[in-house]
């Protein structure tokens, strides 16, 4: 399916470097993806990996090394300053720290990128209050930022982004400064407008859940590299690579991957996904039921990945090789997927 | 107190307010440019310049570390080519200037700074460009850090003027010294003084009071 749509954004091989006093750092090595158009596009990573880097190489707030950045049909690496800034007009941009200005009200901070456009002072307080009225909150056009909530300076700042009327949102960790609740609220205001404006947006976080939630593809980075990209609801269900393990499993690394004891020497322990369809079926009670074999239920949880429902669970195998071959033979019949954890 | 005094101190009030106010204004005119131009080509902002930063950074620095009385006397040639003379308050207003431009610019380069590097960043991803970020975005946030610092130096340059006096200047500062100093008028030196210190009180609460009044933060 991929490939019928439009790319927004082909990123080939690219390689940034950091130089400070004769030291070499390589922020992004050899970083190859695409963004497609319509799409949420999460790009997720511990704090360091990267990510930061990756969103600025995409408006050019930050030069490359090696490789190209093509967005739509311009390599942005090769644009003159002025084509670059006539092409960031269609690239907006949200941050961690909003990045209002104080000294503006509400309304000329939205109608900000209109100035930039050079749209009329008219049109621009028009577009400007609609724009307010998308993130609901042209009641406070006329007030300060310091005088809203972190929630609503978000809002603003959204309603900044989509008064030029942009291709793509970039969203650098725009909610990792809000709390659970309004972090919600903003995820769900950039779905809205993702859907309704057919905007392509592309979300770099630290949080799974943020990537849960909204995206429909994800990217994960790890040392600058691009360790894995895929449909969300693959990659949260059969990580490949261990930096999707570590995200997909909070708190289990690849060397200590089940935390619980095994209560036998020798058990072998697996994690079992259901999809969507199998996690309906009470799959523990009727294997005890038609193997008489037990499993040890050592972890186990659900989520909802892209509107389907998933569920993981660790277990222990009974002892004896020919039972666990039974027990194993039983869940692959009913199509789950086993990803040994450890023997 | 003589009324003859009483006149010459109540000149001595005028004059000390043309001295300062033309002498920080002129020193705004060129110190504001400069103090942009520090702020602007310095490491990691938008016109990055090495060789422009240091020459403009050397330049300020060696006028800021000339003692004014020190100033006064070498600029007194150029004085005489700007003005036609070297004594009375319209003379006194070009080393008033001098002096106060570096003053100025550091204290606008130090307000420009305290300006979050994230507005940059934002106005940059909108496609401004450097010119537009200086006067939309950089400029008006850093406006009431700016008041603040334009009190502090018009309250320098009001001291300075006082100096003047010693070359010939106007304003209180030569009246302190004549009257006080070299008449030993010890009720005129004080009169001067407690004049001076109301003026500095005053620049220093409308500094404060504009910059409370424009700040939305």
């Amino acid at each position: 399916m991929a490939e019928e749509k439009t790319k927004v954004y082909e990123l080939s091989h690219v390689t940034k470097i950091y130089e400070n006093e004769g030291k070499k750092f390589t922020a992004l090595k050899d970083v190859s993806l695409s963004v497609y158009e319509g799409e949420i596009f999460g790009i997720i990573g511990m704090s360091g990996a990267g990510k930061s880097t990756l969103v600025r190489t995409l408006n050019r707030l930050e030069e490359i090394n090696e490789g190209t950045v093509s967005f739509y049909n311009d390599i942005i690496g090769d644009l003159k300053q002025k084509d670059l800034r006539k092409i960031r007009q269609s690239i907006a941009m949200i941050f961690q720290s909003f990045n209002l200005l104080n000294q503006k009200t509400v309304l000329e901070n939205v109608a900000l990128p209109l100035k930039i456009a050079g749209v009329s002072r008219a049109k621009r307080r028009e577009k400007a209050l609609e724009m307010l009225q998308v993130v609901g909150l042209e009641d406070k056009k006329d007030s300060y930022p310091a005088r809203l909530s972190g929630g609503q300076k978000q809002r603003v700042a959204i309603a900044r982004a989509l008064a030029a009327d942009p291709k793509v949102l970039l969203c650098d960790e725009a909610t990792s400064a809000l709390d659970p609740k309004i972090t919600e609220e903003i995820l769900e205001l950039l779905q809205t407008i993702n859907k309704t404006r057919n905007l392509t947006v592309i979300i770099i976080t630290h949080e799974m859940s943020v990537v849960e939630k909204i995206c429909d593809r994800v990217a994960i980075i790890d040392n600058g590299v691009v360790a894995e990209v895929g449909e969300v609801s693959e990659v949260f269900t059969n990580p490949k690579s261990d930096a999707a393990k570590r995200l997909v499993l909070p708190g289990q690394d690849e060397k200590n991957i089940n935390p619980y004891d095994c209560s036998n020497q020798g058990a072998k322990v697996v994690r079992i996904v259901f999809d969507g369809f199998s996690a309906k079926e009470p799959v523990i009670s009727t294997l005890v039921e038609d193997t008489g074999l037990k499993v040890n239920i050592l972890s186990a949880n659900t989520k909802s990945v892209g509107g389907k429902g998933y569920g993981q669970m660790i277990v222990e195998l009974p002892k004896g090789e020919k039972e666990q071959e039974t027990v194993l033979d039983f869940f692959e019949q009913r199509g789950i997927q086993i990803l040994e954890v450890s023997a | 107190m003589d009324a003859y005094i009483k006149e010459a101190i109540i000149k001595g009030i005028w004059e000390t307010i043309q001295m300062t106010t033309f002498s920080a204004l002129f020193a705004y005119v060129v110190g504001l440019p400069l103090g942009v131009i520090l702020y602007v080509t310095a490491k990691d902002h938008l016109f990055e310049n090495k060789a422009v930063n240091a020459v403009v950074g050397f330049v300020i620095n060696i006028g800021r570390s000339l003692p004014f009385l020190i100033l006064l006397v070498l600029l007194i040639p150029f004085t005489r080519l700007v003005v036609g003379s070297s004594i009375g308050t319209t003379a006194s207003i070009v080393p008033l200037t001098v002096g106060a431009i570096p003053i100025v610019a550091r204290m606008v380069e130090s307000s420009l700074n305290e300006v979050p590097s994230g507005i940059i960043e934002a106005a940059r991803s909108m496609g401004a460009g450097p010119l537009f970020i200086i006067f939309h975005f950089i400029l008006p946030e850093a406006t009431p850090s700016l008041l603040l610092g334009g009190a502090i130096n018009v309250a320098t340059v009001l001291g300075y003027s006082a100096m003047a006096g010693v070359i010939g200047g106007g304003g209180l500062g030569a009246i302190a010294l004549q009257y006080g100093y070299y008449r030993y008028e010890k009720q005129v030196l004080w009169v001067t003084v407690a004049l001076l210190v109301i003026m500095v009180m005053l620049i220093q609460e409308a500094g404060v009071g504009l910059s409370k009044k424009v700040r939305r933060a």
